[in-house]
C-alpha cells in the first residue's frame, strides 16, 4: 500500500503526459510544454535560493545561453554546405564566424546546452563567492551581469543577429519541421521527461549531506565555515548546477516558442523567474515547478483578456507572496494553512495534544485497553 | 586639448546625474541594508511631476513665470517622490525588516505597479482607487467592537479589502464609460518636457562648448551633495541617522527612535530620487520605463562606492559616468590618433553605449576582486550578518 502511494503521483503524471496531447489543442499543448520547461529553470532557482539562500537575478543569462546554443545549431542544420544563415547577408558577413563552426555538430550542441551555462555560472560564481560577496550584493551583481550579457547579445548583429534573435521553427530535426504539431508533441514529451529528471536530480542533491550543507549555508554561513567546510566550493557548484538547468530549460523553451532573442536576458524576465519559485514555495521542489506553470498560465490568460492589468497583478503577487505567504503555496499547504482557514471560519479541527502519541495506532489501542481495565474512580 | 575637456565635461555631466540618482539609494542602503528596486520609479515620479508643473506654467496665469518653473518643480518633485517613498516604507518595507532579499522582491513589485500606474492612470482610475482605499480604511471602524477579536477577524479584514477593491474597480470601469474621465493622464507614450529658454543654450568656456542644461545638472548635483552632507553632519537628525547606520541596536538602546529615523531617511532618499527625476527631464523624454534605464547603474555605484560614505558614492558615480562616456563615445581614438592597430580595433569594438557598459562592468568585477567592500569600506570590525 505504501509503495502504491509513492508510485501513484508518477503514474498519474505519465497518464497525464500521454492523455494531454490527445485532448488539448496544439496551441495550448505548446503553451503547457513551454511553461513546464520554465519549471526546470525554476527548480534551479529553488536550489540556489530556496536551499542555499542566494538570490540570483541573473538566471536569464544561462537560460538564454542554452537557447542560443540550440538556436545556432538549428540555424546551421537546415543549410546546404557552404551556405550561410540568411541574416548574415544583411550585415555583409561572408564567412561563418569561427565560434559558429562547432555548432554544426549535434553532439557538441547537446553538450553545450548545459556545459556552457554551467561553466559561465561557475566562473562568475567563483569570482563572486571567493570574495564572500553575498546577500543583496550578490543579487545586484548577478543583475548587472545579466544586463551586460543583454547588451552584448543585443549589440552584436554581425555575430548573432542582435535584437532580432535566431528563429528555430523553420529548421528540421530528423527531417521533421521543428514548428510542426507532431514535433511539438514530441518536444512536450521530452520536456516532461526532463522536468522529472531535473526534479529527481534536485531531490537527490537536497536529500543527502550535500543538501544539509546547502541549508547550513543558507541559515548560518560563518558557522559552517568555522566547522571546517568551505562554503565557496558548495556555492560555486550549486550555482553551476542551477546554471546548467537554466541552460536546458532555455533550450527547451526556445525550440517550443520558435525563437531565441536577447529578450530572454531582459531584466524583468529573470526577476519573474524568482517570483514563480516564491509563489510556488521556495525550499519545496514541487512548488517551483507548480509556480512556474501556474503563474505563466495566469499570465497568458490575463494578457489575452486584459493586458494592462497584468503588471498590477504581478506587482501585487510580489507584495502578497513576500508579506503574507513567505513559504509560497506549497509551504502554506504543508504547514497546515487550510486547517488555519478552517479554524477561522469556526470548525477548528481537533488538535492532538501529543501528536506522536495520540496518532500512533499502537498507543491508541493500549490506551483503550487501559481505560477499560481501570474504572473511573481509580484503583482501590 | 579642447577635445579632452569636452569629453571630460560630458562624462562629468552624465556622472553627476548618476550621483544624484544613486545618492538617495546609497543613503538608504547604508542605513537599512535595503536595496530599493523602486528607486528608478521614484525618479520617474519626479520626472512626471516636472512634466505636470511645466504644463501648469505653460498656459494660464502663471505663463510669465515659465522660465523659472524648474525651480518650482524641484521641491515639488522632492515632495511627491519623498511622500511616495514614505508610504512605501510605512506599508511594505517596515514589515520586512531584516529580510533584505524579500524587500528587494517586494520593492520590485512596487516598481511594476508604479510603472503601470502612470500608464493607465485616468480620472476614473483615481476616483476608483481613492474610493477603494477610503472604504477599506473606514469600514473596519464601523464594525461593532466585539468583532475585533473573533477567530474570523483576519478573514473579515481580507474580505473587507477585497470588497472595497471590487467596489473601486466597478466604480472605475463605470466612470470609464464617460469619455472625459477615461482619458489617460500620461498614457504609455513618452512625453517631452520643454526646458525654459535659458536651459536650452550653451556657454562657450575657453573654447569648450557647454550646454547650460548640463551645467545646471552639475550645479544641482553639487547643491544636493552639499545639502545632504550638511544635513548628515550638522543637523540633529543627521547625527541620529549616522548613529543608526553605524550600530542600530546600540542606537536603539540609547534612545534614538530608529523607526522614525528609518522613515525620515527613506523620505529623504526617495526625495533625492525625485530631484534626479527633474534633472533627467533635461536630458531626454519622460516615459514609464525611465527608471529602468538608470537603476542598474545606480546599483553598481552603490556596490563600487561602498556603504556609509558620501564620498564613495560620488567617486564611484563620476568614475562610472566618465569611463562609460569616454569608452562609449570612442573619443580615445580622437585623442590619440596614432594608436596601434590592435588597440584601435579593440576600442572601436567597445565604442557604443551598450558595449561600454559591458567593459565597465567587467572592470568593476575585476576591481571587486581586490576590494570586495568597495572603494571606501566602513572601518572597524565587520559583523557578518
Amino acid at each position: 500500500m505504501a509503495k502504491f502511494r509513492t508510485w501513484l503521483p508518477w503514474l498519474l503524471l505519465v497518464a497525464a503526459a500521454l492523455v494531454l496531447p490527445a485532448i488539448l489543442p496544439p496551441f495550448r499543448l505548446n503553451l503547457l510544454g513551454r511553461f513546464l520547461s520554465l519549471g526546470i529553470v525554476a527548480l534551479g532557482i529553488d536550489l540556489i535560493w530556496g536551499f542555499t539562500g542566494m538570490l540570483s537575478l541573473g538566471q536569464g543569462i544561462f537560460f538564454a545561453l542554452g537557447g542560443y546554443a540550440i538556436g545556432m545549431h538549428l540555424q546551421l542544420l537546415s543549410l546546404a554546405p557552404g551556405e550561410l544563415p540568411e541574416f548574415f547577408g544583411l550585415y555583409g558577413v561572408k564567412q561563418l564566424p569561427a565560434f559558429w563552426q562547432p555548432f554544426q555538430s549535434f553532439v557538441f550542441t547537446g553538450l553545450c546546452i548545459w556545459v556552457l551555462p554551467a561553466l559561465v555560472a561557475g566562473v562568475l560564481g567563483y569570482l563572486v563567492f571567493r570574495n564572500r560577496i553575498k546577500g543583496v550584493y550578490f543579487s545586484i551583481l548577478t543583475q548587472a551581469a545579466l544586463l551586460v550579457f543583454f547588451n552584448f547579445f543585443n549589440g552584436q548583429q554581425k555575430l548573432i543577429n542582435g535584437t532580432n534573435g535566431l528563429k528555430t521553427d523553420t529548421a528540421r530535426i530528423f527531417g521533421e519541421l521543428v514548428g510542426s504539431d507532431a514535433m511539438q508533441r514530441n518536444l512536450f514529451w521530452l520536456t516532461v521527461v526532463l522536468v522529472m529528471a531535473a526534479w529527481l536530480l534536485c531531490r537527490w542533491l537536497t536529500r543527502g549531506r550535500f543538501g544539509d550543507a546547502l541549508i547550513a549555508i543558507r541559515d548560518d554561513e560563518p558557522r559552517l565555515r568555522f566547522t571546517g567546510y568551505n562554503p565557496t566550493a558548495y556555492k560555486t557548484l550549486v550555482f553551476a548546477i542551477a546554471g546548467a538547468m537554466a541552460g536546458v530549460s532555455g533550450a527547451l523553451y526556445t525550440v517550443q516558442s520558435g525563437i531565441v532573442s536577447p529578450q530572454y536576458m531582459a531584466v524583468p524576465f529573470s526577476i519573474e523567474m524568482v517570483i514563480w519559485v516564491a509563489v510556488g514555495g521556495r525550499g519545496t521542489l514541487i512548488g517551483a515547478v507548480l509556480g512556474a506553470v501556474l503563474i505563466n498560465y495566469a499570465k497568458s490568460l490575463v494578457s489575452e483578456q486584459l493586458p494592462e492589468t497584468w503588471l498590477f497583478i504581478q506587482g501585487g503577487l510580489f507584495l502578497l507572496v513576500v508579506t503574507a505567504l513567505p513559504d509560497g503555496l506549497v509551504g502554506w499547504w504543508r504547514q497546515g494553512g487550510p486547517r488555519h482557514i478552517q479554524a477561522m471560519v469556526g470548525w477548528p479541527p481537533l488538535a492532538p495534544t501529543y501528536p506522536g502519541l495520540d496518532l500512533d495506532p499502537a498507543a491508541q489501542a493500549e490506551r483503550q485497553a487501559f481505560s477499560s481495565d481501570v474504572p473511573p474512580g481509580g484503583a482501590p | 586639448m579642447d577635445l579632452l575637456y569636452d569629453t571630460l565635461f560630458n562624462g562629468l555631466a552624465i556622472g553627476s546625474v548618476l550621483v544624484l540618482a544613486a545618492l538617495g539609494l546609497a543613503v538608504v542602503f547604508g542605513l537599512m541594508g535595503v536595496i530599493n528596486m523602486a528607486h528608478g520609479e521614484l525618479m520617474m515620479l519626479g520626472a512626471y511631476t516636472t512634466y505636470v508643473v511645466q504644463n501648469l506654467f505653460k498656459n494660464g496665469p502663471l505663463e510669465g513665470l515659465f522660465p523659472i518653473y524648474i525651480l518650482v518643480a524641484i521641491p515639488l518633485a522632492f515632495l511627491v517622490s519623498g511622500l511616495a517613498g514614505l508610504l512605501l516604507e510605512k506599508t511594505v518595507i517596515r514589515r520586512l525588516y531584516g529580510r533584505p532579499l524579500e524587500t528587494l522582491l517586494a520593492t520590485w513589485g512596487v516598481s511594476l505597479i508604479l510603472q503601470q500606474f502612470v500608464r493607465s492612470v485616468s480620472s476614473a482610475f483615481v476616483v476608483g482607487l481613492v474610493v477603494a482605499v477610503a472604504l477599506g480604511l473606514v469600514a473596519p471602524r464601523l464594525w461593532p467592537s466585539s468583532w475585533a477579536q473573533r477567530r474570523w477577524t483576519p478573514l473579515l479584514a481580507v474580505a473587507t479589502w477585497l470588497f472595497s477593491g471590487l467596489i473601486g474597480i466597478i466604480l472605475a470601469s463605470g466612470l470609464g464609460g464617460i469619455r472625459v474621465l477615461d482619458q489617460p493622464w500620461f498614457s504609455a507614450r513618452n512625453l517631452d518636457v520643454t526646458a525654459p529658454l535659458w536651459l536650452r543654450g550653451s556657454v562657450d568656456f575657453g573654447g569648450v562648448n557647454m550646454p547650460t542644461a548640463r551645467l545646471f545638472i552639475v550645479a544641482l548635483t553639487a547643491i544636493a551633495l552639499v545639502a545632504v552632507h550638511c544635513f548628515l553632519q550638522k543637523s540633529v537628525w543627521g547625527i541620529r541617522i549616522r548613529a543608526v547606520t553605524q550600530n542600530r541596536s546600540m542606537s536603539d538602546c540609547l534612545g534614538i527612535p530608529t523607526e522614525t529615523v528609518d522613515a525620515l531617511t527613506f523620505l529623504v532618499g526617495s526625495g533625492l530620487a525625485g530631484v534626479a527625476g527633474v534633472a533627467v527631464t533635461l536630458l531626454g523624454s519622460v516615459g514609464p520605463n525611465l527608471g529602468g534605464n538608470y537603476i542598474v547603474d545606480c546599483f553598481m555605484v552603490v556596490v563600487l562606492g561602498g556603504v556609509g560614505k558620501l564620498l564613495g558614492t560620488v567617486v564611484a558615480a563620476l568614475g562610472i559616468g566618465v569611463l562609460s562616456y569616454v569608452i562609449g563615445s570612442g573619443s580615445l581614438l580622437l585623442l590619440w590618433p596614432a594608436m596601434p592597430a590592435g588597440l584601435n580595433e579593440l576600442i572601436t569594438f567597445f565604442a557604443t553605449t551598450s558595449m561600454a557598459k559591458v567593459l565597465v562592468f567587467a572592470l568593476i568585477v575585476l576591481f571587486l576582486q581586490f576590494r570586495p567592500a568597495g572603494l571606501f569600506p566602513q572601518k572597524g570590525r565587520l559583523v557578518e550578518a
